[in-house]
């Protein structure tokens, strides 16, 4: 009987072990902490993010306490400041860029009771660790059919960061959508290897305008692009992760807004009434992540109308960006009329869609 | 006359404008380290000239006030590090580092309410007809005046370092302070002054940056070009020429990668981008091999501390 009753308490221990493992414990208060891979100040991705993070603080008041670090390099230091924030007492650490993907594993393997949550990665080594990305590529069709309709001399520019499936996603989107309006329309991509240099992104832009490029597109996040376009009359751009509001109404006619608050409010309150749970979050317009920042009235109306109408169908689910029939840029068949591109296609996207021209550097 | 779809005058005009705030830097940490010191904190005071500058600009109106106020801003940093150096005979490396993180910091402070504002632009200086003529016009006469004046400080420091006794001088400061000291000449005057100068550089530099070459002010807007005119200056071995053309040469090969870039060249970047500092390495190779430290032509006190009671 009593290596039964062992068994039995072994089990229930069991038992409990993983049933606190599924049900987490609610909490009184939450510390969360942000990782930066730029400056507050930058205008753009950083600073939606810390939008994000003043969101979380004015949701919950006393119940939660933030802390960030910006600037903090994409590789081994980032390894750093993740074990200084986990030590230091955050119950919840978001790392706010693709390049914090190992690192952000690497540390949370080490501390299984700190929940991490790594931004448009596709890691999730450890239990504690859950991804979330937004659907940009989304906001790129809709930019991308306003850049198919400017552009005077058929030519767009775009500034891309690295080449990750990430970027590489919101290259094909806007060409795809640029060609569906404007079948002349050619892309010329120029990798500036940064996510945030304002002098290389004005240099950019720059060697752009200086091609014939007339419509700007950029995938860093600064506002120099715009302000290079605001030098010559006729270029246009698109802000950029945040509204950039400055350059209205030209050269920035529209933008991609990425709205992290409801998420981070979402996680952080999961965590402080017990409910958290790892995810892998994907979400778009639909679900108010991606925001199409005003048109101006340096657009047409009816182009203005057009792109308010692709927003629109694309938020109602109506409409998918990657829609076939698509071909691969060596002209192999990608997606057959009427067929959507499946997340795992998009997530891992490394392939240019027919008509971008150039190879994507390795 | 095209190369692969980009026009050669309008590469080397763009170059040009590109490397004017790291030549501007460069230069003024060559004449601080040919008198002997070694101030790592040219990012810092590039940046305190980034946003000093653009500050002045934006309640001035006025361009020109703006870069005198950016000179001004890096000054009165390179001024904390004069005095920690110089006066307190803290180690320079040190005190060069924590000067750069301090500048960042600082600047980033200043720049609370200046994000997203435009400053006033920077007009081209006028050549009239000039400007017209085929390729030399764009190169030579479609500048602001910044440009003109950056090449010529550069042929000005050439002049006086070679040329002058106030030259002369500071050579002497920077090779021997003891043999300076003991001909009576006041090693740590000269020496701040010299760091002074190298902080107004810095500072036109970085004003350049935020006022001409961005136009905006963003927290780090530097992004590194402090380091690469330290580079410079050792890539130049201490010769205001050689800046001149290690500034063009680091700015041309930048504004060359994205040229070829958007005009669709199938060369690898990554390549191009490594390829300013692979020749930094090379030149310094070169230059460090055979004849020594001499063929290097480092200042021979540079980076010791003097203390005249030594």
């Amino acid at each position: 009987m009593k290596r039964r009753t062992l068994l039995t308490t072994a089990a229930l221990g069991l038992g409990l072990a993983f049933g606190g493992a599924a049900h987490a414990q609610a909490m009184d208060k939450v510390k969360a902490c942000f990782v930066y891979v730029g400056p507050i100040g930058d205008g753009g991705w950083t600073y939606q993010h810390d939008q994000g993070r003043l969101a979380v603080e004015a949701a919950y008041g006393d119940k939660v306490e933030t802390a960030y670090q910006e600037n903090v390099p994409e590789g081994a230091d980032a390894e750093r400041v993740l074990t200084q924030m986990a030590l230091s007492g955050c119950n919840i650490i978001f790392t706010t860029s693709f390049g914090y993907m190992d690192p952000t594993n690497n540390v949370a393997a080490k501390f299984p009771a700190v929940k991490f949550e790594h931004a448009t990665g596709y890691k999730r080594d450890s239990e504690n660790v859950s991804t979330f990305g937004a659907r940009f590529y989304e906001g790129r069709a809709v930019i991308g059919t306003i850049a198919g309709r400017m552009t005077k001399t058929n030519k767009i520019g775009y500034i891309a960061s690295f080449p990750i499936p990430e970027v590489i996603r919101g290259i094909n989107s806007t060409f795809i959508h640029a060609k569906k309006v404007n079948p002349d329309v050619t892309i010329s991509v120029v990798w500036a290897y940064t996510w945030f240099d304002p002098a290389k992104e004005a240099d950019a832009a720059k060697a752009l305008i200086e091609q014939g490029i007339d419509v700007i597109v950029q995938h860093t996040d600064s506002t120099a692009p715009l302000a290079e376009a605001a030098k010559t009359d006729g270029i246009i751009g698109f802000g950029q992760a945040s509204d950039m509001a400055a350059y209205k109404p030209s050269p920035r006619v529209s933008s991609i807004i990425d709205n992290w608050a409801p998420y981070y409010v979402k996680r952080v309150g999961a965590l402080l009434d017990g409910t958290y749970a790892q995810v892998d979050s994907w979400e778009g317009i639909s679900a108010g992540e991606v925001e199409i920042g005003e048109i101006t009235d340096a657009v047409p109306a009816e182009v203005k109308a057009e792109a308010e109408a692709i927003r629109d169908a694309i938020g109602s689910g109506t409409y998918h960006p990657f829609t076939g029939p698509l071909n691969k840029q060596d002209g192999s068949v990608w997606l057959t009329e009427g067929q959507t591109a499946p997340d795992g296609d998009l997530l891992g996207m490394n392939f240019y869609v027919e008509g971008v021209t150039g190879d994507i550097p390795q | 006359m095209d190369l692969g779809g980009i026009n050669p005058a309008v590469l080397i005009a763009s170059l040009m404008v590109a490397s004017v705030p790291i030549m501007l830097a460069a230069l003024g940490e060559l004449v601080v380290e040919k008198a002997g010191v070694l101030n790592l904190g040219v990012e810092g005071m590039m940046i305190m000239g980034a946003i000093c500058g653009f500050v002045t600009a934006v309640e001035t109106g006025s361009p020109f006030l703006g870069f005198i106020g950016g000179a001004l801003g890096a000054m009165a940093l390179s001024l904390i590090f004069a005095f920690l150096t110089q006066v307190l005979q803290a180690n320079q490396v040190a005190t060069g580092l924590a000067l750069t993180l301090f500048g960042l910091g600082l600047s980033s402070l200043i720049g609370q309410g200046y994000v997203g504002i435009k400053p006033p632009a920077t007009a081209i200086v006028p050549f009239g007809p000039l400007a017209d003529i085929p390729v030399v016009g764009r190169i030579l006469f479609s500048h602001d005046p910044v440009v003109y004046l950056s090449i010529a400080l550069v042929a000005g420091v050439w002049a006086v370092l070679k040329f002058s006794r106030t030259g002369l001088v500071i050579r002497a400061v920077g090779e021997s302070h003891d043999a300076a000291h003991a001909l009576g000449y006041k090693v740590t005057r000269i020496r701040i002054l010299a760091i002074l100068f190298g902080g107004a550089m810095a500072g036109l530099g970085g004003a350049y940056v935020s006022l001409v070459r961005v136009p905006q002010w963003t927290d780090g807007i530097t992004a590194g070009a402090g380091w690469i005119a330290l580079a410079i200056v050792v890539f130049a071995s201490w010769k205001p020429w050689r800046i001149l053309i290690g500034a063009y040469l680091f700015g041309g090969i930048t504004v060359l990668q994205l040229n070829l870039q958007a005009a669709g060249a199938r060369i690898p970047v990554e390549y191009l981008s490594m390829s300013p500092y692979l020749i930094t390495i090379l030149v310094l190779v070169i230059m460090s091999s055979g004849k020594g430290r001499a063929s290097l032509n480092a200042p021979v006190a540079l980076g010791q501390n003097f203390h005249a009671s030594r």
